[in-house]
């Protein structure tokens, strides 16, 4: 190779070798990454190709790149046919997912900070009662959830979707260590000037923890947004389907339609994409703040 | 514990005078603090009761019990459920599909995440273009994933993406998802999960990455350390042990609660059926069996605990030897 005849005088940084292996390694480091993206971005561009292209495109024995005509009309198919909720499961997701969120960090945030900041005298047995749910898989709790649930009379509802999922134990662990290292000297400001318990937590804690807040809403929304089990446990009726229940029970159906399939999945990871593009940074904070426990 | 705090204790140099009313002072401002605490705690631990406790307590006693479409059965039966469970060829087997999951799906997530963080972190250029580009896949849900492997890349037949590029190397067609010999079916299984999650990990990677002093690479290279391998083994490496614990334990953890892609990509099949699914299966099927279904779960719920503490004990260990 060409390359590794070249020597230069300057000095690398560290952890780039100088040798002809060290650049032929470089060389490949470039391949695989190069690959790497074009294996990751592949199912993107799956999505995109298929949701506008005909059924005959999709199924046409030879693979055609990209559709001559992008068939933007299915997207009216997908909405207009009556067999798919489409409309409707999307306005669940939506609701569950907003409502969840926003329900979720506030039981959480204030419990963790009742936990981290209010002395009481069993804050630590209440404190271990709730890590220890933590032990608890929580996939497996979903037919003991069901039971509960079922004899609430909360099946197929919305509130049987939200209420039982707000009650996250990770959630009210990781405020709690948050709020441990907030700044006490500023809540002792405000406490000087005669705000109690509730007027710190709001007008000093809150708005000055927003990123973290952020972070974690992010990552509970995605989380909400994508969750298929407990839906598909309690959507008992396509009034009550999330966007994610309704493609599945689609692709379970007898007659498929890719093309209006693929519509339906493009259409579903549009929310996400958008907080992709705007809150990246919060979501890769909360990725790292809640992926590592301890 | 209150004892304590009621009497003032012998050893306490000051007198009894000068403490009182400090004290009470303090007392006052702790009935105010419980009050508050109840205020701020309280609403989240009685969800948490009515939502996780409650369910475990009632799901602990419908095992016992034989409960055909009915949450509040009559006929106990100890541990039959148990039994039957454990002797069940389908219960058994889905744990058996399960270890050969993990088998693939654990140290491939390891290597490959660890891989690609090590691969953005050393990129001087466009590097954020490239944590986005493999972080992306996190925004899809599985069933998202399970529709674009089932019937855009693994489709059995011709126009599908896998079978379309071995059609151009004259390999004729292979149905992915329902061939068992050879078990084909892995493959989608396994990449599926590959493409949702290398991303998640890659970020917690990065993120310990950073967290490593460059003065230990300096050193290293004043110490005439090789780059490449030998930096790798003996600094990033042990560095990152925090992080790959992390990474083992919520992976398996979440391994074992696969469902969505199996669900989605191949159903409720005998031959490749996790756990989680066969339990959906017999409890919330056309027959909800809750009795079996809960005693499964509980078996289920049991051996991840026993797994994870031994992992972390295992993996724990290691960080107490060096």
């Amino acid at each position: 190779m060409a390359v590794s005849e070249r020597t230069t005088g300057t000095p690398q940084p560290i952890g780039f070798s100088r040798s002809p292996w060290g650049r032929i390694g470089m060389v490949l480091r470039w391949i695989a990454l190069f690959i790497a993206v074009v294996l990751f971005l592949l199912p993107f561009y799956l999505i995109l190709r298929n949701a506008l292209s005909t059924e005959a495109d999709i199924t046409a024995p030879s693979w055609t790149l990209f559709p001559n005509h992008l068939q933007w009309g299915n997207i009216s198919e997908l909405f207009n046919d009556t067999q798919v909720p489409m409309a409707r499961a999307l306005y669940n997701s939506a609701v569950v997912g907003v409502l969840g969120t926003a329900g979720q960090l506030l039981l959480a945030s204030m419990a963790g900070y009742g936990l981290a900041r209010i002395p009481y005298r069993h804050a630590d047995k209440i404190f271990y009662a709730i890590v220890a749910t933590l032990m608890i898989p929580a996939a497996v709790t979903f037919i003991p959830s069901f039971i509960v649930v079922s004899s609430l009379g909360w099946v197929s509802s919305l509130r049987g979707l939200i209420i039982p999922t707000l009650f996250s134990g990770f959630a009210a662990f990781l405020f709690r260590q948050y709020f441990l290292g907030f700044p006490k000297e500023l809540e002792e400001a405000a406490r000087v000037d005669g705000a109690g318990h509730f007027g710190v937590f709001w007008r000093i804690v809150v708005p000055n923890s927003l990123p973290f807040f952020a972070a974690l809403a992010a990552i509970t929304f995605i989380g909400n947004w994508n969750s298929f089990l407990w839906p598909l446990v309690i959507g008992q009726d396509s009034s009550s389907w999330t966007i994610q229940v309704a493609m599945s029970t689609f692709v379970t159906a007898q007659t498929i339609n890719i093309h209006e399939l693929f519509m339906a999945v493009a259409v579903s990871i549009v929310p996400l994409v958008l907080i992709f593009a705007f809150l990246q940074r919060y979501l890769i904070q909360g990725v790292t703040q809640s992926g590592i426990k301890d | 514990m209150s004892a304590p705090t009621k009497t003032p204790s012998a050893a306490d140099s000051v007198t009894t005078g000068e403490r009182r009313r400090p004290r009470r002072r303090r007392q006052k401002g702790i009935a105010g603090n419980t009050l508050w605490f109840w205020v701020f705690v309280g609403p989240f631990v009685l969800g948490l009761l009515v939502f996780s406790y409650l369910p475990i307590i009632w799901s602990l006693i419908l095992s016992f019990f034989e409960a055909y479409n009915t949450a509040t059965p009559s006929k106990f039966v100890g541990l039959q459920n148990y039994v039957d469970m454990l002797k069940d060829h389908n219960f058994i087997s889905s744990l058996g599909t399960f270890t050969i999951f993990a088998v693939f799906i654990v140290p491939l997530t390891f290597a490959l995440s660890l891989a690609l963080a090590l691969l953005v972190n050393q990129v001087k250029i466009a590097r954020a273009f490239f944590r986005s580009v493999f972080f992306l896949p996190t925004a899809c849900s599985y069933v998202v994933a399970s529709l674009i492997w089932r019937l855009s890349i693994f489709n059995g037949v011709r126009f599908g993406l896998a079978n379309t590029v071995l059609g151009w190397l004259g390999i004729d067609n292979i149905a992915w998802l329902s061939t068992v010999s050879p078990p084909w079916y892995w493959l989608p299984l396994v990449t599926v999960r590959l493409w949702l999650q290398l991303g998640f990990y890659m970020i917690l990677f990065i993120a310990g990455l950073q967290r490593i002093s460059p003065t230990l690479y300096e050193a290293a290279y004043v110490d005439g350390a090789k780059p490449g391998w030998q930096v790798f083994r003996y600094i990033t490496l042990p560095q990152l042990r925090a992080t790959s614990v992390a990474v083992l334990i919520l992976n398996l953890i979440a391994a074992y609660q696969a469902f969505d892609e199996f669900y989605n990509l191949i159903g409720n099949v005998n031959y490749a059926r996790p756990p989680l699914v066969y339990l959906y299966s017999i409890s919330l099927g056309s027959i909800q069996d809750l009795g079996h279904g809960s005693a499964g779960a509980l078996i289920l719920a049991v051996i991840i605990m026993i797994v994870t503490l031994l992992q972390g004990r295992i993996l724990g260990f290691g960080r107490a030897g060096d």
